[in-house]
């Protein structure tokens, strides 16, 4: 292995925990990923990837850089790659799904905080992400309540957050307003990195976001095949990898492995039986490490066939048109491609209603399990009506709310299994 | 052993067990013919396994299904069948009170509240996340405060008709807002009676979540507490049926599992 450790003290980690979390997460990547049986061969990459996260990645990350090239962090699909690429810049997502130093988390905001945002600041206290030191910008938004409270502290600690508005009804005032915001992020982008955005260069990175998207609707629609060709687990990884890796890569990567899924679904080779039951999975972004429901719905006799959620499904369906457009008109096409995103900041959210619905049946799930953060409102509060409307169209609906520790594991097996049992039935 | 209803009914006639690994206690039923033929519960221990498999030392059965929170942890060391609690109990109960839909639950660390359709499949259920309170292990600390055994506990609660509210459910918090009532002089039943009440309004709560569906089985450790049997069906105006052994229902679904 090569030893990244000058790199790291370089962006000013701290090298004793950054081991400790480099172990542990290595070790609950064996453990939930490794343990998997029947994987397609084409996770290797994605295998690679994980494991050359806060290496390779970075490495790459610091050449950039070194050209010139600038990194954008952003913790919200709402923030348009298309632009960042425009500028020659790298987008990375920021987000992160591990309990670490919650406790100085809780010195800058509260405790009823939820673990993605809590977690946002522990990885920054305890200087353990290369992706944050790394950033030339750090994007926040104001979307829902608690993030948009935490960028006001958060601002301190990184010193390079710049914070876009976000509209919370979709009217056409609401459309205006995002408008006027991918425009003003735009001229952001612009200064930072020196590059104007021009017809060719918006263009092209539209092109490499669609084509990204287009490999992971590829990716979805071979997953409604029974045997399931892939795991949910290993889906999952694929959409949080999608965050970090770089697009074009990552494109060819997801695009070989679904060659690879054609032909096993063409002989018949799935990942579980035909008989296993299939969940829908919805509600709050999954940032790695979080496997956790997924892997105990994956070792519990059940298979993942969707995610109705920002590392899923909300965050990568639909494409920015980009046919014979003059830069103001793409400006537009992002606008209206970004503006139907159903998070659950918006109200009301009726679209979501709609994607879930129309979700379980694409993917003939027999049951969803909607996943909340506890302390996120937003998504807390729709899966009760969520809840009510798939029951009442005779969807099974399993609710959890849940964070990132492990304390309650023994009581989500107890819960998920007897879902299961229940589906089954 | 308490006496067995006839409703017992299974059609195979092999010789089935049914394990519930519960956090404080271990559960083993055998059914033979339609009849219990063993039923014990013994306490748990560090040693989960060891107390198992003394518990089947010389038991003769055919097949043996596990559930509770132990349930995987013993199907690595003996063939069986694995079903969580929840399917446990409704199989149990159904057995025992065919037309219950509607199932409380209230074990050493954890509450549940099932809801059956007519055919007795699990509709909805709910259950306590991580902590313990308002389980059978919140109920024995505020016994010990209070310096009561559990029947003494049970029956104070049920002496007098007014309360002492307690204000939270954590059991930590509500041990030293107990400890500091005794030590401001109140009186003890009613004391009683507010704890007790404190857990039924958290079952309660759980019950409504799911749907009370006619009258309620009460199962679990915590069933064997007169006073919240009958505080419950007072409140809700419900009839709450309890099993001559409600600890057991689990493992006797187990056993009608196989
Ligand atoms: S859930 Fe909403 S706020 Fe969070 S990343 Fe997704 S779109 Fe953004
Ligand atoms: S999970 Fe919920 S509370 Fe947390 S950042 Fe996302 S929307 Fe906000």
């Amino acid at each position: 292995m090569t030893d990244y450790r000058e790199m790291w003290s370089g962006l000013g980690l701290d090298l004793q925990t950054h081991d400790a979390v480099l172990e542990i997460v290595g070790k609950m990547y064996g453990e939930v990923y490794m343990s998997q049986k029947n994987r397609p061969k084409g996770m290797e990459y994605f295998d690679f990837v994980m494991s050359e996260i806060h290496g390779l990645r970075i490495k790459e990350l610091m050449d950039a850089k070194a050209e010139g090239r600038k990194i954008i962090g952003t913790f919200c699909v709402f923030v348009p790659e298309e632009l960042i690429l425009a500028v020659n810049g790298i987008s990375v997502g920021l987000c992160a799904g591990a309990e670490l130093a919650f406790d100085a988390a809780e010195q800058f905001i509260p405790r009823n905080t939820c673990a993605l945002i809590k977690s946002a600041f522990g990885f920054k206290l305890a200087k353990v992400c290369p992706y944050i030191e790394s950033a030339d910008l750090i994007v926040g938004e104001n979307t829902c309540d608690g993030k948009k409270k935490a960028y006001e502290s958060y601002k301190d600690l990184v010193g390079n957050l710049y914070v876009m508005d976000l509209p919370q009804v979709k009217s056409s005032e609401g459309k205006v307003l995002l408008k006027a915001e991918y425009q003003k992020f735009a001229k952001k982008l612009e200064e930072l990195s020196g590059n104007k955005i021009t017809k060719e260069s918006l263009q092209k990175g539209i092109e490499i976001v669609n084509s990204k998207r287009k490999a992971i609707k590829r990716l979805s629609d071979l997953r409604t095949a029974n045997p399931t060709p892939i795991s949910g687990l290993d889906a999952l990884l694929i959409n949080q990898v999608y965050f970090y890796d770089d697009p074009i890569r990552f494109t060819n990567s997801v695009n070989a492995l679904c060659d690879e899924l054609e032909l096993r679904i063409k002989t018949g080779v799935g990942v579980f039986s035909n008989k296993t039951p299939r969940i829908l999975v919805s509600g709050c972004p999954m940032a790695v490490p979080n496997w956790k429901i997924p892997q105990i719905i994956e070792t519990s006799n059940a298979t993942i066939v969707g995610e109705e959620m920002c590392t899923g499904e909300r965050g990568t369906r639909n494409f920015v048109a980009n046919e014979n457009l003059s830069t103001e008109e793409m400006i537009n096409a992002i606008v209206d491609r970004y503006f139907n995103i159903d998070c659950a900041i918006f109200t009301p959210n009726n679209e979501r209603y709609e994607n879930i619905k129309q979700m379980a049946k694409q993917y003939k799930a027999d049951g969803v399990i909607y996943y909340s953060l506890q302390f996120c409102q937003p998504y807390q509060n729709e899966s009760i009506s969520i809840e009510k409307m798939l029951e009442k169209e005779g969807i099974p609906v399993l609710n959890i709310d849940t964070d990132y520790s492990s304390e309650d594991i023994g009581q989500l097996k107890t819960r998920i299994e007897a879902f299961i049992e229940r589906i089954k039935s | 052993m308490g006496s067995v209803p006839s409703t017992y009914l299974i059609t195979n006639y092999m010789i089935s067990a049914g394990i519930d690994i519960g956090s404080r206690t271990i559960k083993l039923v055998i059914l033979s013919e339609n009849i219990i033929t063993f039923e014990q519960v013994v306490d748990n221990s560090f040693n989960t396994m060891e107390i198992c498999n003394k518990l089947l030392d010389g038991k003769n059965y055919d097949k043996i299904t596990s559930t509770g929170y132990g349930r995987h942890l013993f199907a690595d060391y003996y063939e069986c069948d694995v079903i969580s609690e929840i399917k446990a109990f409704s199989l149990g109960i159904r057995s025992v009170f065919p037309n219950v839909r509607t199932i409380l639950d209230i074990g050493g660390q954890d509450t549940k509240a099932i809801s059956l359709d007519e055919q007795g499949k699990v509709k909805k259920f709910e259950m306590n996340d991580k902590c313990a309170a308002g389980t059978g292990r919140f109920l024995e600390i505020m016994a010990m405060a209070l310096r009561y055994n559990l029947d003494q506990f049970s029956t104070a609660a049920l002496s007098v008709n007014e309360k002492e509210s307690i204000s939270s459910m954590c059991t930590v918090f509500a041990e030293s807002e107990v400890v500091s009532m005794i030590g401001k002089g109140y009186d003890r039943n009613k004391i009683s009676r507010g704890i007790h009440f404190s857990i039924i309004n958290r079952a309660i709560n759980m019950l409504k979540k799911v749907n009370i569906e006619d009258d309620i089985a009460f199962v679990g450790g915590v069933a064997n507490n007169i006073a919240i049997k009958v505080l419950l069906s007072e409140i809700l105006g419900k009839k709450i049926y309890v099993p001559n052994n409600p600890q057991t229902i689990g493992a006797i679904g187990c056993a009608i599992y196989n």
